[in-house]
């Protein structure tokens, strides 16, 4: 049977609008700010629109570069582009400051070392670009060093 | 910017984002605000071309041009799909078409695109190859491209026999012969 | 309103890959059999409508070339939804509403063999915040199980329970991929696969489609005895913010069953677009129903997950099993986005 590979890839230059904008920068100074919804409740990473109301949202406020995990899968088979290149969390990560939780890689030894409610912190790429990834992913603070 | 194109407007007017208030952060260096972000994405497939295709693809191996018939209308379809579109029913009926085409179309590509472009300007052409239904996309080559024409006739020039493959490579390009054009009249409708 | 019936539904036999077939041969038997069903064919058509994702086989209008299993000529009035074959029902349905159409052809497909299905769907992700680091589908629901876990609203156990009575019920449905399933013991001493997610609990990768055809009123009549009346269908979507929203439910699916007026009358049979094990309770308590509500006697997802057909395929079942007489009212459930964000809701029944 004939097979061949094929590459679907896609550039994608993409604007980032006031807010979004403004957390990526942020995070190129190793900052992370987030939004202030309709309710009061800060939803970070921020969105121009609040999750519940649909209301445009302008206020932006520092939150921590810590957290707590408020959910997490672990991934056993890593996949091309992921944050680390070893099984590592998949977890969500309500950071100090914050009402709502950031998506992101948890680097730990194994699912023993993760649980709901861990407090983990940022560990910052080597290069910043103003991209999700300047957070290269989140370590334990009560760390077990991570799978290296 | 004028104000003379339609812009849906809301009852209260032209909606605008409102301004967005961050927190200072003092001394943040040199960065720049970030505008716009690049995010490169990509995936790879394990392709399979199908039964059709896969015929088709065999018979250009073997320097043939095999289309498929439609069981209702008998057009011949090529490259085939596996299906007559003008019916949704399988064609499975193999039809040798060509060697020789007409040109049906064409352009003159001044600016080229992909590593295997010829070098510009060269001729892209749908070529209807003998007895079938719709054209084929090629390259028309060895000729001035102001020559180019609808009705033109063209052969197709292989690959080396080393080179044959069970892919559209297998087609280097097309080629001008001496024959009559085809009067367009016949051509309508086998784009 | 009109009353609009599905009166056709024709599936594949659904396989984890079907690689000597393309898009096109994959669906021309699928669409055939729907005609077939009625003796009817595209000229009986007034408006066709699909589902379906090029991102899963990596063919760049993909919908387009499938038309070729349509018969699209003369030319037809066609549109596609880049989403299950379960919106492109709602939008034949709304088409029929305005009146523009008595008949619709409706289906749904999926190649997903040619590529890794758990990467592709994390293209459906926030572009800027979470679809650049490229999280699997499997991680993403596991977010939710472990949610759903540890507020104690289901046990692994429950989640195997799930499993095994899906597929255990694929065993009656000849077009089921997985069918029969290990004890639940078995099941429960199988390593993670994502942990908390073991390998039952998630949906097998599927190559397949579905098909359908709706008809208003005495045209449905006409072509069979006892057409599925749609009596309300409904769509909701919840925030595409993942870390916003409450994982353990879902209310999108709430507001869609109110609007589709799911408590309006006894349901007895729900087909229920679950992928993973543990989303089925989530769906079923904001669908509001019972313990004596049949549930995916099908097998549902788990037992075959041709993603951009799984959905319609479950108004399909319903509507099939009100049209055999087995049942007289059901439900039928799509989702679509992470951890079921995003639902439609399908009220059937049938007449005397």
């Amino acid at each position: 049977m004939l097979s061949a590979p094929l590459v679907i890839e896609y550039p994608f230059n993409r604007t980032t609008g006031p807010v979004i904008g403004a957390f990526l920068t942020g995070l190129q100074a190793k900052r992370v700010l987030g939004i202030r919804g309709a309710d009061g409740r800060v939803v970070c990473p921020p969105v121009e629109y609040d999750p519940q109301t649909g209301a445009p949202l302008t206020e932006m406020v520092e939150v921590g570069t810590e957290g707590e995990i408020v959910s997490w899968s672990w991934v056993e088979r890593v996949r091309d582009g992921q944050p680390l290149d070893r099984p590592h969390a998949l977890a969500l990560v309500r950071l100090d400051g914050a009402d709502t939780a950031m998506l992101h890689a948890v680097d730990a030894s194994g699912p023993d070392a993760v649980r709901t409610g861990a407090r983990v912190r940022i560990r910052w790429a080597d290069e910043l670009q103003g991209l999700i990834g300047d957070i290269a992913c989140f370590e334990l603070v009560d760390g077990d060093g991570g799978g290296a | 910017m004028s104000d003379d194109r339609t812009i849906s407007r809301l009852p209260d007017g032209l909606w605008t984002q409102p301004e967005v208030s961050a927190p200072d952060l003092g001394d943040i260096g040199n960065i720049e605000p970030v505008q716009r972000i690049r995010v490169p994405a990509a995936m790879t497939y394990d392709y399979t071309p199908g039964e059709a295709p896969t015929r088709f693809l065999m018979g250009l191996a073997e320097k043939k041009i095999l289309g498929e018939k439609c069981p209702v209308t008998g057009d011949v379809y090529v490259p085939p799909r596996g299906m007559s579109p003008a019916v949704g029913l399988p064609t499975s009926e193999q039809v040798e078409v060509g060697p020789k085409g007409s040109i049906t179309s064409f352009c003159v590509v001044h600016i080229g695109f992909g590593v295997n472009a010829p070098p510009t300007p060269f001729v892209s052409a749908l070529v209807l190859p003998d007895g079938a239904a719709v054209s084929v996309y090629g390259t028309v080559l060895e000729i001035p491209h102001d020559q180019v024409r609808i009705g033109m006739r063209v052969e197709p020039v292989w690959a080396d026999d080393a080179d044959l493959a069970p892919s559209f490579e297998s087609i280097r390009h097309w080629r001008p012969i001496d024959e009559p054009d085809t009067p367009a009249e016949l051509l309508k409708g086998h784009m | 309103m009109r009353d609009v019936a599905i009166v056709s539904v024709s599936q594949s036999d659904h396989v984890r890959a079907l690689p000597e077939r393309n898009e096109v041969e994959m669906v021309q038997p699928i669409i055939e059999g729907a005609f077939r069903n009625l003796g009817a064919s595209i000229s009986d058509i007034d408006f066709v409508c699909s589902g379906s994702s090029d991102y899963l086989a990596g063919q760049a209008f993909s919908f387009v070339m499938t038309l070729d299993a349509v018969g699209a000529f003369p030319p037809i009035v066609e549109s596609h939804v880049e989403m299950d074959g379960a919106w492109a029902l709602y939008e034949a349905w709304v088409k029929i509403q305005t009146g523009h159409a008595d008949t619709a052809l409706v289906y749904g497909y999926s190649k997903a063999s040619p590529g890794d299905l758990p990467r592709v769907m994390s293209r459906q992700l926030d572009p800027y915040y979470q679809a650049p680091l490229w999280p699997d589908s499997v991680a993403i629901a596991g977010l939710q199980a472990r949610a759903m876990i540890e507020s104690g609203k289901i046990t692994e156990a429950e989640m195997a329970a799930v499993a095994h009575r899906s597929r255990e019920a694929a065993r009656g449905n000849p077009h089921a991929q997985l069918q029969g399933s290990a004890p639940v013991e078995e099941l429960l001493a199988a390593p993670y696969l994502s942990d908390p997610l073991r390998r039952h609990d998630c949906p097998p990768i599927t190559d397949g489609g579905v098909a359908v055809i709706l008809a208003a009123g005495d045209r449905a009549r006409s072509w069979v005895d006892r057409p599925a009346w749609i009596r309300g269908i409904d769509h909701r979507v919840d925030s595409h913010n993942l870390g916003a929203r409450d994982l353990t439910v879902a209310p999108s699916v709430a507001l869609a069953a109110a609007k589709a007026g799911v408590a309006n009358g006894k349901v007895d049979v729900a087909e229920v677009y679950a992928p993973f094990s543990h989303q089925e309770k989530i769906v079923v308590d904001a669908l509001g129903l019972g313990d004596d509500v049949v549930v995916n006697p099908s097998g549902g997802a788990l037992a075959a997950n041709p993603v951009m057909g799984a959905g319609l395929i479950r108004l399909g079942e319903v509507a099939q099993r009100i049209m055999d007489g087995t049942a007289d009212r059901g439900v039928g459930h799509a989702t679509a986005g992470p951890c079921l964000q995003q639902n439609l809701v399908c009220v059937l029944e049938g007449e005397g």
